[in-house]
């Protein structure tokens, strides 16, 4: 499978989530560049953190317009998966592909630290790899992570089971204290309606090996592998 | 046409910055303040041959861009001085 990854100006994740496709876990990847258009064969394009555009006007307000954008649009809609990491959540928020918005953390402190997380709902290609209920240590950095949406939204969030994992304690209960920012029940990640595109605030890319501490967020990127693979396959 | 925008966040949307600012004037004393809410305020020049074709392209520009509509309201004011 071929991944994609976006670099805005202002990304400061890119690298990272690139480095660990590539150099962790054997996968091949390209850079791509937020003015070019979206060429090439992909399997799945991934929005990495930082602060593009500077957060100016709001988080991940004007990445929605970079020329790329158009074309990851049009990928989602045709089935193509795209993951959203961060800043790449609050973009892909933005710009209508997922529901909701990501606004200041409610303690109003950018959080820096390790957090557990529940998976919620494994038949997805993001997470078909992780059983339902698994806990994940994957870490987040965010300032402005708190998941809102009205309750019409949360309704269709419940119904089409789109909350794909949880803010949770060491126990596995979505209680306040492990919610790191005040999101909405918990919410630290969500997909839409079709399951082909995921958003979440934690950092997969940083739990990709030992020497950081976990190797967890590995889980969702070789789930995603797995998916392309059995797409690939029933193609063929 | 000098156009002047406020924005600000939804009622229903916590707004932590508000909170902080109105614990803040509490603790200076002013504690007949109550329900801050803070926004972002813009304005600019604008083109065009009518107020009406102006507020038309304005309310497109903000819901396209300058407010969030998910978390966001907005109300502008379309003056003539530039």
């Amino acid at each position: 499978m071929r991944w994609g990854v976006i670099t805005f100006p202002g990304s400061c994740d890119d690298q990272d989530v690139f480095d660990s496709l590539k150099l962790e876990l054997g996968q091949k990847v390209k850079l791509l560049w937020h003015k070019d258009d979206l060429a090439g064969n992909y399997d799945c394009i991934v929005l990495p953190g930082g602060f593009s555009y500077g957060d100016y006007l709001r988080c991940g307000a004007m990445a929605r317009f970079s020329p790329i954008m158009q074309g990851v649009v049009k990928f989602a809609k045709s089935g193509g998966l795209v993951l959203g990491i961060c800043n790449g959540f609050q973009v892909l928020c933005e710009s209508g592909l997922l529901p909701g918005a990501l606004v200041r953390n409610a303690g109003l402190q950018f959080v820096c630290q390790p957090v557990h997380l529940r998976v919620e709902e494994t038949d997805t290609p993001f997470t078909g790899g992780i059983k339902k209920g698994q806990l994940l240590k994957i870490p987040v950095k965010h300032g402005e992570g708190c998941y809102y949406a009205d309750p019409e939204t949360r309704e269709g969030l419940h119904k089409n089971r789109q909350i794909l994992i949880r803010y949770v304690d060491a126990k596995g209960r979505p209680v306040a204290a492990a919610n790191p920012n005040g999101s909405l029940e918990n919410i630290a990640g969500i997909c839409n309606e079709s399951r082909n595109v995921f958003g979440l605030m934690p950092h997969p890319e940083d739990a990709c090996s030992k020497i950081l501490g976990s190797e967890d967020g590995a889980k969702i990127f070789l789930s995603i592998a797995a998916a392309c693979s059995g797409r690939a396959k029933s193609h063929g | 046409m000098r156009v002047k925008i406020f924005i600000s966040l939804k009622h229903g949307v916590l707004d932590p910055q508000g909170k902080a600012i109105e614990r803040s004037l509490h603790t200076l004393g002013y504690n007949e303040v109550q329900d801050v809410r803070a926004g972002k305020y813009l304005e600019f020049d604008v083109d065009a041959p009518s107020r009406a074709a102006a507020e038309l392209r304005v309310r497109e520009m903000c819901d396209k861009l300058l407010a969030n509509t998910v978390i966001e309201d907005y109300r502008f004011e379309i003056g003539n001085e530039s």
